[in-house]
């Protein structure tokens, strides 16, 4: 049976990499003697897959990894005893069945993700956001972007599907997945730069709302709407 | 929530941050206004080496055990926030409550090379604590060295105001009711050192004076304090069985050297081979229930989650009851996902059938460490393995699918020959010989045989430790000749040859065997930058040639100097319970190429009998 778990990580974890978070809760499933399913072979392991891996120094509210289980265990019973065994900053949301078809898991259906993005030092004041609907009006919003070899033009306004000022936070919606995906960061430079200003100027904080796939019907939807509650 | 030491920016900057911010799985929180005393934990190297350390594991636990105490943990910062520390004049902290170390009652230092003692410096300068204990006053915490170097501590003498001797189990419950004494009382730090003179096996290096004769070796060394002893005993625990053992140790976020459940099966090793120093300071040996090892191998794997689980002695082979532990690891755990890593084994019938059960034969390689090459060096060294053992060894392993070898020697032992090298190089050859003895169709192409050698470093405590140390270029020289020997032999194809550095070596020496003087040299290192001397890529030979000459301090009268055997050694003043009666007999025999047999086999009278423990009393002649 395949599940998806979703978490939060804050505070002092957003320092752990997506490498290192993997680990933990590779050993957190244990500890929580959650029924995983192992790869056969001399050393096996979880058959585990994460969706849109956060970078260090990002906290968020919406990460997902898929999972295959052995025995059904209900939702309200898996997040019970995974939170037993959290450490503080990680939260487990929810445990839910997913299909078990190959296209339906792990990164390839993110589509999108939320961002708040707010300034350590208060500098994002009504002046920064003055230029926000000029910046969204454009056309084409071109930036350079770096590859392993080259540099090259690309625009990513189609990547920014909702951009706007919440309290003195940044809110967006980008293009996120294996597609094509829209750093954050990027889009703080940019949105900047396009104000005359640098983004050196500022200690942005950035936060992850949530990750969301594409529903049939077109609709964005977090990646935990897709699988169904296991009842206990 | 805790607030970091450390703020965002350094933490993003530097590598691996997660080293720094604590919160891991196990790790122990208290309210630091209820605790009488907060003791700070420290294994000088890099977060991933200190972490993987079991005795650290085990005092923090047992400290923690108890209410009025909150141990935390601390280790070397790595270089670059090394570097961000000094330049912004930032405290070094605990990981748990992210306390500058400055402000804790105690901190303790493991030692467990020589080569991390820059490091200790380093922890000490970076944590705003004076190096030298004589600075310090009652505002600084005490800090306390333990671990096998302070069977030799004189090197470090100045900056320790104690040194624990022994098995951290014993006496640190003594220690710290008379620190809690001493806090709320108007003793001076001195005053309490000098109480602290009175426990069993600790030794305060400032109640003692050294003189020194015009060869420079030891005339006097004396307690200059009557409390403090004339010897110091060895602390030991007689039931490692019922002894404190953290069933819940920290899970680490980033993966260390060490990153399973490991279980302490054994302390102490009946072999006696004569260089090592570990088989003379742990005696006698003594086992762990087998039922209990169960229960903890239970409980440990459930509490941390990990997905590995290895034994942890000096030599797992000679724990009576192995066969049926590692059975019930592997029944009971392999379905589970759990790899069992096995610790390097003897090679016969029954370590080759769980080998081939618990790890994939064809990506695994076998080790064995003759320590030596010829017969007659390995009777020197009492290391009571023979050729006939490795050969069969070999020849089941390859019969059994392996087809790699390794072999672990020492160069430089006391009387080698060029012949006793070269031996090397040959019994290398006869390995893989063995192997080509196998029908071609039966075989998983060619083998490949690896042979390393390390430098010898004569130890304290050893038979060896009268014997002299090579210098770095004949340390080279010696292994050039088994290079060359290599490349004279018939496999020489499936041969693979790889030594040791030389200079790393002699700095391990003179820090081994030197007396209290040495601590020039390393504080001068030190200021020069010398840090993390165990990493290569950090190591600055040059440095350290340089600090020995600012102190005019003589490499070769530590390393090359052959000790008389009523000459005065800086540890003379420990009492491990082996006598010096013992050593000398076992380094005459050592000279005459004579062999003494195991503690299991016949009592040699080493004298740890007279803790009437462990193998010491168990009936004789059975195995």
């Amino acid at each position: 049976m395949k599940v998806r778990v979703k978490f939060k990580k804050y505070g002092v974890m957003k320092f752990i990499g997506h490498l290192d978070v993997m680990r933990y809760f590779q050993k957190a499933l244990r500890r929580a003697d959650i029924p995983v399913a192992f790869t056969k072979g001399f050393s096996p392991h979880m058959v585990m897959s994460f969706a849109n891996p956060l970078g260090v120094g990002l906290t968020s509210d919406g990460e997902y990894f898929d999972l295959e289980i052995t025995r059904p265990l209900s939702t309200k019973e898996a997040v019970k005893r995974l939170n037993e065994v959290m450490v503080e900053g990680m939260e487990v949301l929810d445990f839910v069945e997913i299909s078990g078809d190959k296209k339906s898991t792990g990164m390839s259906i993110v589509a999108a993700a939320d961002y708040l993005v707010t300034d350590k030092d208060g500098k994002m004041d009504d002046a920064f956001f003055d230029g926000l609907s000029r910046f969204t009006e454009q056309e084409k919003i071109n930036v350079m972007k770096k590859t392993k070899r080259s540099e090259k033009e690309m625009d990513i306004r189609p990547l920014i599907y909702e951009m706007k000022r919440q309290g003195n936070a940044m809110y967006m919606r980008v293009s996120a997945g294996s597609v094509s995906n829209l750093k954050p960061e990027l889009v703080m430079e940019t949105y900047t730069s396009f104000l005359g200003l640098s983004s050196k100027e500022f200690r942005f904080v950035l936060h992850r709302l949530d990750n969301y796939a594409r529903a049939e019907d077109g609709a964005l939807v977090p990646l935990n709407a897709l699988g169904k509650v296991i009842e206990g | 929530m805790r607030k970091l030491a450390l703020d965002d920016e350094i933490l993003l900057k530097i590598e691996k941050p997660a080293r720094y911010i604590g919160n891991e799985v196990n790790s122990v929180m208290k309210d630091k206004e209820t605790v009488d005393i907060r003791f700070a934990m420290c294994f000088p190297d890099v977060y991933e080496i200190g972490m993987s350390h079991l005795g650290i594991q085990i005092l923090y636990d047992m400290f923690n055990k108890r209410e009025d105490v909150w141990c935390e943990r601390v280790y070397s910062p790595w270089i670059d926030l090394d570097k961000i520390m000094r330049e912004q004049n930032i405290p070094l902290f605990a990981l748990e409550s992210q306390d500058p170390i400055k402000e804790f009652d105690f901190l303790g230092i493991t030692i467990q090379y020589e080569m991390c003692y820059t490091n200790i410096l380093q922890v000490l300068d970076l944590s705003q604590i004076p190096l030298y204990a004589k600075d310090r006053t009652k505002a600084h915490p005490i800090v306390i060295g333990g671990g096998p170097c302070t069977y030799n501590p004189e090197p470090l003498a100045d900056f320790f105001d104690i040194f624990y001797i022994g098995e951290g189990e014993t006496v640190y419950n003594e220690l710290l009711d008379l620190y809690k004494e001493y806090k709320h009382s108007d003793w001076s730090r001195r005053e309490f050192l000098e109480r602290a003179a009175r426990i069993e096996g600790l030794y305060i290096p400032m109640l003692y004076d050294v003189t020194y004769k015009e060869d420079g070796t030891i005339d006097s060394f004396k307690p200059n304090h009557p409390n403090a002893k004339e010897k110091i005993q060895k602390q030991m625990v007689l039931d490692i069985t019922d002894a404190s053992y953290p069933l819940k140790p920290v899970v680490p976020f980033i993966k260390v050297t060490q990153d399973r459940v490991v279980l302490e099966i054994m302390r102490g090793c009946i072999r006696g081979c004569r260089f090592c120093q570990a088989g003379m300071l742990y005696r006698p040996t003594r086992e762990k229930n087998l039922k209990t090892l169960k229960q903890y191998a239970y409980q440990m794997l459930k509490n941390t989650g990990h997905e590995e689980i290895s034994l942890s002695s000096l030599s797992s082979s000679d724990y009576t009851n192995l066969k049926e532990l590692v059975t019930f690891l592997i029944e009971e755990f392999k379905e589970k996902g759990i790899n069992i890593s096995l610790p390097s084994l003897r090679i016969d019938a029954f370590s080759l059938d769980v080998m081939s059960k618990v790890q994939d034969v064809r990506k695994s390689s076998l080790t064995f460490a003759p320590e030596a090459g010829s017969q007659r060096m390995r009777d020197v060294i009492n290391k009571g393995l023979t050729e006939e053992m490795i050969l069969n060894g070999a020849g089941q392993a390859f019969e059994g699918g392996w087809n790699k070898v390794k072999l672990y020697f020492m160069l430089g032992l006391p009387g080698e020959t060029e012949e006793d090298m070269r031996d090397i190089a040959r019994l290398a050859d006869k390995v893989a010989r063995r192997y080509y003895e196998i029908p071609k169709d039966q075989r998983n192409g060619k083998c490949q045989v690896t042979a390393s050698t390390s430098f010898f470093i004569p130890k304290p405590f050893t038979p060896f430790q009268w014997a002299t140390m090579c210098d770095q270029e004949e340390y080279i020289a010696k292994a050039h000749i088994v290079n060359e020997e290599m490349r004279a032999q018939l496999n020489q194809k499936s041969l693979r040859y790889n030594w040791h550095e030389a200079d790393v070596t002699v700095l391990e020496g003179v820090f081994a065997r030197g007396d209290r003087r040495v601590s020039n040299v390393l504080l001068e290192a030190y200021r020069l930058g010398c840090l993390y001397d165990s990493w290569s890529e950090t190591f600055q030979n040059d440095l350290w040639m340089q600090a020995f000459e600012n102190t005019g301090t003589d490499i070769a009268f530590y390393n090359k100097r052959e000790r008389d055997l009523d000459e005065i050694l800086p540890w003379d003043f420990i009492d491990i319970g082996v006598t010096k009666e013992f050593l000398k007999r076992e380094w005459m025999r050592a000279l005459s190429g004579e062999v003494t047999p195991n503690c299991r086999m016949q009592c040699s009278g080493c004298g740890v009998a007279k803790y009437k423990g462990g193998v010491c009393i168990e009936s004789k002649g059975e195995i």
